[in-house]
């Protein structure tokens, strides 16, 4: 008989996450539990300017603080060659400032003390004479004529143009403009946010001279990117370079570029030859590591008066600091903003994107998303509200009208993206009974009347996941695949390891799932490992929800090649030929008398104490999977909110979600996932951003002006799911970690637009701060890309 | 954290602690909940040489009501008993408004009402609550006890009346005259924010006129503000649409806020007014409700 799947802990089964035990209990072993012997502390100095010219440092009373034992400044670095390092989008980034300092929070000189308090009484003992410069904060600045040259440093770099890219078709797009009936359009800013993982950056490098090995334990993402990294910026052979990624405390696209931190730590260890540990505080991370967002967008839309899109046009101007550090894998210089509007049938579409340096922290990366979704996808869902309402039709029947069709798949996106399954129409309709959403609107009417303020939200997208398939995604030359190495032990009992690194996704779970349901191994039985470069396979990490749809597969694909053996194994017991073996969940058995079996267990044990004459010993194999497409989930979310028009504070009365994510592995983690996506997407909508006064000084630099939101105020999510599986990927499964992130933004501020529909606003940039709504309500006027901070009165 | 060097003290009696702070001769501070004090030593905004913990010394977390309404806080009493406690749910609307208010439960599981008044932050609750009610801070030093209006204990941002080797002992809010009533709102980002704008408002009735009223407004100046006129104008009146809608214009014209992150000045005397206006309605259905 047949195993029972979800008793083993196989697919589908809501197991416990695994991983939890250590965490609840205070076990977990993140980068600061870590103390080695002789370990010394670095701490950085940084720049209280955004822009200005180094004059001169002086390091003596730092030096002359007992316990001091380095003082790394630009200089020193420059002198091996070391002040400058490569971004993983192919520009470069200063790792000690030497000429000037580019942004805020810039890192201008390290200390390497006895203990942490004594290199940071010494940083502050550092006297640096700046030159204030002008400073750049934002894209309209960075643009105009006679702007500061901000990368100097680069050769042929004459203005502050990142990069001018462009996609689709231009002449395709202007005939479907002059066809149209009605042309909406609309202008946005997205606003920077930071990813804000509870656990900062961090290193401890440890150079051993006796074997010329150097061990990183470092807050990474992507440990074998940061080794091929650290190879080619230190000089150093690969094979003497060990990354060990220990527990996460969160990640979100944060833990995926290379810090300066980092750099001056193991260069530090190599110098000193002892241990040394840097762990970023909490305004470090906030201030100089990879934000999000910061994207300033505008876009129309060509529409037939029956409602049918006929066209768009997007315009960006993204935000990208001082370095480009994007860490964005794809040939797309705008990452995938071309995935925008790829659940609507459109013929046509145009992108141009521009990107731009400015006195800003570098980055720009994924937070919690595919390289620029977000931005895309809020775009698109904010664009279709807006072009309903100048049709003066239904939201939902407007959406419906221009989906992708279910039998319409595999379809070519007007981007040329290509999507592979879904049932979008089914998922609103989900989406629109459960929030009950005639009565909402007859409710909204009534509200009305007595001047109240009601408003619905939909958002509905579909947005390409897991980087990336080798055609299109590289990091510094890998392409993107990743890797699973199983090892079945003589027991039955298996480790598995992953190129992949869990930051609280709960790989430790979900992958010994995928195993229990290829091979019968019950869950409990499996041990999963991941984030040591020595012992991993090589893969390229976990961001941009690839793990499921990349790693995943490959786990698959590894329990099959084992499964595969254990067959020969089990022909062998049987005393059969391997064609008369069947199999079900956990067991072979002989065709013709289904009662003469052997379990996988048996098979193990077999590998190593009974094997067939000509077959290899063991039960051991690795699989490396290379996409053939992104995946493709769907989701639909629907708020309902009620705004206060005397203060403008809008209060949420219902979030339901409609995720089609595939086949689900853990239900319950998919629901976390899903109920985290949300929350980080109402406080995207409501109260988070890092804004930058006129002088470039960062406002947000702490949790009280940078705002996480808590279990007080979130609303609650009522969820729902719809299973289209994934046609190419081995078990199904399209990804669920940033669907509600990405989409989940656009369904709170259209329910607020929606309550002031009637007033003439059309926009309100993020975050919906009472203020803003008070203010648009107010005046009758949109709150578009305006400078975030306020001067006047 | 990483602060600058300090010496660590914990006496176990008043005059221990006002002892330490007199040597210390400026440079000590005392330690109540924390909650504000440390997290400027973490930014090293305050490096003192010397923290004087008063958090072992007895008989300091208080929360009592004289047979008169006579209101008393000690030093050590917390955000969270104020918050749970039926006297201020019986006696006091507008302290009990304002407790839960206060930053996050984890917060106010440590910080003080006295640490909050001696801290002085432009956007501390419980300075406006107090001003509102005629509040008055009780401090102990070398040479004994006095009494300081809260109205006057804020000298400015940040800055107390206290001499350096004083400990603010308690808060005491005298006995209302006629029966208490009022509240306080507070507009905040998510809570554990601080306020764009906190109103709290307290009124004293008797037989439908108003014998005493009291405004402080949270978050809108340099430092708390006493809208007095705006209080004023209710005194020896019923209250009325009219007479509500006056006060909160002139509370609204007595706050001085700065346009900022949280929000432009306009907006933040919008809410002022609403505030008042929702506030002293309520306080009439509750009176009509009484009656
Ligand atoms: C995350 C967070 C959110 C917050 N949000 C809010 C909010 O929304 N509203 C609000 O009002 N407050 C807020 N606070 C501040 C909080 O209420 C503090 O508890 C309060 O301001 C100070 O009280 P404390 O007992 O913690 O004082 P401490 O931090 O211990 O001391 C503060 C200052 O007062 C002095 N001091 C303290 N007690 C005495 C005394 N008895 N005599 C003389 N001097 C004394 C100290 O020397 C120090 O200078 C927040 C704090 C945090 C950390």
């Amino acid at each position: 008989m047949s195993l029972d799947e979800i008793k083993i802990g196989g697919m589908g089964a809501s197991r416990r996450r695994v991983e939890d035990n250590r965490f609840i209990r205070g076990k977990g072993n993140y980068v600061d539990d870590i103390v080695l012997p002789g370990m010394l502390h670095m701490e950085i100095l940084r720049s209280p300017l955004a822009h200005a010219r180094i004059k001169s440092i002086d390091t003596s009373k730092a030096w002359a603080i007992p316990g001091v034992r380095l003082v790394m400044t630009g200089e020193m670095m420059a002198s091996r060659n070391l002040a400058w390092m490569p971004t993983l989008s192919y520009d470069t980034q200063a790792v000690l400032a030497t000429d000037k300092v580019r942004f805020q929070g810039q890192e201008v000189a390290c200390v390497i003390a006895d203990d942490a308090y004594i290199a940071k009484d010494a940083c502050e003992a550092i006297v640096v004479d700046y030159e204030p410069l002008p400073v750049v904060v934002n894209p309209i600045q960075a643009m105009a004529p006679g702007a500061p040259l901000i990368r100097d440093d680069k050769e042929n770099q004459h203005d502050n143009v990142v990069f001018d890219w462009e996609v689709g078709d231009k002449d395709g797009t202007e005939k479907a403009f002059a066809q149209a009936d009605v042309v909406s359009k609309l202008e946005l800013h997205y606003p920077r946010s930071h990813p804000s993982p509870l656990e900062t950056c961090g290193s401890i490098a440890d150079f051993d001279r006796a074997t010329s090995k150097l061990t990183v334990y470092m807050t990474t993402q992507a440990p074998h990117i940061i080794r091929a990294a650290v190879a080619m910026v230190a000089e150093l052979p690969e094979h003497m370079i060990r990354i060990v990624s220990p527990d996460l405390g969160g990640g979100f696209g944060n833990k995926v570029p290379v810090y300066p931190g980092y750099v001056a730590s193991i260069l530090a260890s190599i110098l000193l030859e002892r241990p040394v540990k840097w762990i970023e505080d909490k305004t470090g991370n906030l201030i100089s590591t990879g934000f999000g967002r910061d994207v300033y967008l505008r876009g129309e839309m060509a529409l037939r008066k029956d409602g049918k899109i006929l066209g768009v046009r997007m315009h960006t101007d993204s935000d990208h600091g001082a370095f480009f550090s994007d860490a964005q894998p794809s040939k797309f210089k705008i990452g995938l903003m071309h995935s925008a509007f790829a659940c609507y049938d459109i013929p046509a579409a145009h992108l141009t994107a521009r990107g731009l340096y400015t006195n800003k922290a570098p980055g720009g990366v994924a937070y919690r998303c595919s390289f620029r979704v977000t931005e895309a996808m809020f775009f698109q869902e904010r664009m279709v509200q807006a072009a309903a309402d100048d049709l003066g039709m239904d939201q939902a029947e407007f959406r419906r009208l221009n989906f992708v069709r279910d039998e319409d798949f595999p379809h070519r996106t007007a981007f040329g993206f290509l999507t592979d399954s879904g049932q979008y129409a089914k998922c609103l309709d989900v989406g629109l009974e459960a929030i009950g959403y005639k009565d909402f609107l007859k409710q909204k009417e009534e509200a009305k009347k007595r001047g109240r303020l009601l408003g619905i939200g939909i958002s509905t997208m579909t947005e390409p996941l897991g980087a990336g398939n080798s055609r299109e995604y590289d990091i510094l030359g890998i392409k993107m695949f990743d890797s699973a190495e199983l090892r079945v032990h003589m027991s039955g009992k298996a480790i598995l390891r992953t190129g992949a690194k869990s930051q609280g996704q709960g790989h430790e779970t979900t992958w010994a799932q995928i195993v229990a349901h290829e091979l019968g191994i019950p869950a409990d039985d499996i041990t999963v490992e991941e984030g040591d470069t020595d012992t991993a396979p090589f893969g390229m990490g976990t961001y941009a929800s690839r793990s499921t749809p990349v790693a995943g597969a490959a786990v698959a694909m590894v329990s099959r090649k084992i499964r595969a053996k254990a067959r020969k194994l089990a022909a062998h017991l049987l005393e059969v030929s391997e064609e008369d073996v069947e199999w079900e969940l956990g067991r072979f058995y002989v065709r013709s008398s289904p009662d003469r079996g052997v379990t996988i267990q048996d098979c193990a044990n077999a590998a190593y104490s009974n094997m067939p004459d000509g077959l290899e010993p063991g039960l051991e194999n690795t699989a490396y999977y290379d996409p053939p497409n992104l995946t493709w989930p769907f989701a639909c979310y629907i708020a309902t909110v009620e705004v206060d028009p005397e203060t403008g504070v809008w209060d949420v009365l219902n979030v339901v979600a409609v995720d089609d994510c595939g086949v689900r592995i853990n239900p319950m983690i998919v629901e976390g996932q899903i109920m985290g996506g949300l929350t980080e997407a109402y406080a995207m909508a409501s109260m988070q951003f890092i804004t930058f006064d006129a002088e470039g000084n960062c406002v947000g630099s702490n949790y009280m002006d940078y705002l996480l939101p808590t279990a007080w105020e979130t609303p609650g999510f009522e969820l729902h799911e719809v299973v289209t599986p994934c046609p190419h990927h081995p078990i199904g499964a399209k990804g669920i970690g940033e669907c509600a992130t990405v989409g989940g933004p656009a369904a709170f501020v259209n329910a607020v637009m929606d309550a002031l529909k009637g007033t003439g606003v059309r926009n309100i940039d993020m975050p919906l701060l009472p203020d803003r709504v008070y203010e648009a309500f107010t005046t009758r006027r949109d709150i578009s890309g305006m400078p975030p901070v306020k001067t006047e009165d | 954290m990483y602060p600058t060097r300090f010496n660590y003290e914990s006496p176990k009696s008043i005059a221990e602690a006002i002892a330490l702070l007199h040597q210390g001769g400026g440079e000590a501070k005392i330690l109540a909940g924390g909650q504000s004090l440390v997290p400027m030593m973490r930014l090293r905004f305050a490096a003192p040489e010397m923290i004087v913990d008063i958090n072992n010394i007895p008989g300091l977390d208080y929360l009592t009501v004289d047979a008169d309404g006579t209101i008393h806080i000690g030093a050590l009493c917390r955000h969270s008993d104020l918050e749970k406690s039926s006297l201020l749910m019986a006696h006091q609307p507008t302290m009990a408004a304002a407790a839960p208010v206060i930053a996050d439960p984890i917060v106010r599981n440590r910080g003080t009402l006295v640490g909050s008044l001696c801290h002085a932050d432009p956007q501390g609750d419980w300075s406006s609550v107090m001003m509102a009610l005629g509040g008055i801070v009780v401090a102990q030093g070398p040479n004994g006890r006095r009494s300081i209006p809260a109205a006057d204990f804020v000298k400015g941002p940040f800055q107390n009346m206290l001499a350096f080797d004083e400990i603010a002992i308690e808060a005491i809010v005298p006995a209302p005259k006629g029966i208490p009533n009022g509240g306080y709102l507070k507009l905040e980002r998510r809570v554990g924010d601080f306020a764009t704008a906190g109103v709290a408002v307290a009124v004293e009735s008797s037989q439908g006129l108003i014998i005493r009223a009291g405004i402080g407004l949270t978050g809108v100046g340099g430092s708390t503000i006493n809208a007095t006129a705006a209080a004023q104008s209710l005194v020896g009146a019923p209250l009325t649409a009219g007479s509500i809608a006056h006060a909160a214009d002139l509370a609204a014209q007595a706050a001085q806020p700065r346009s900022d992150h949280r929000g432009s000045a306009s907006y933040k005397r919008q809410i002022v007014k609403t505030f008042v206006v929702r506030i002293l309605s309520g306080v009439v259905e509750s009176i009509e409700r009484a009656a």
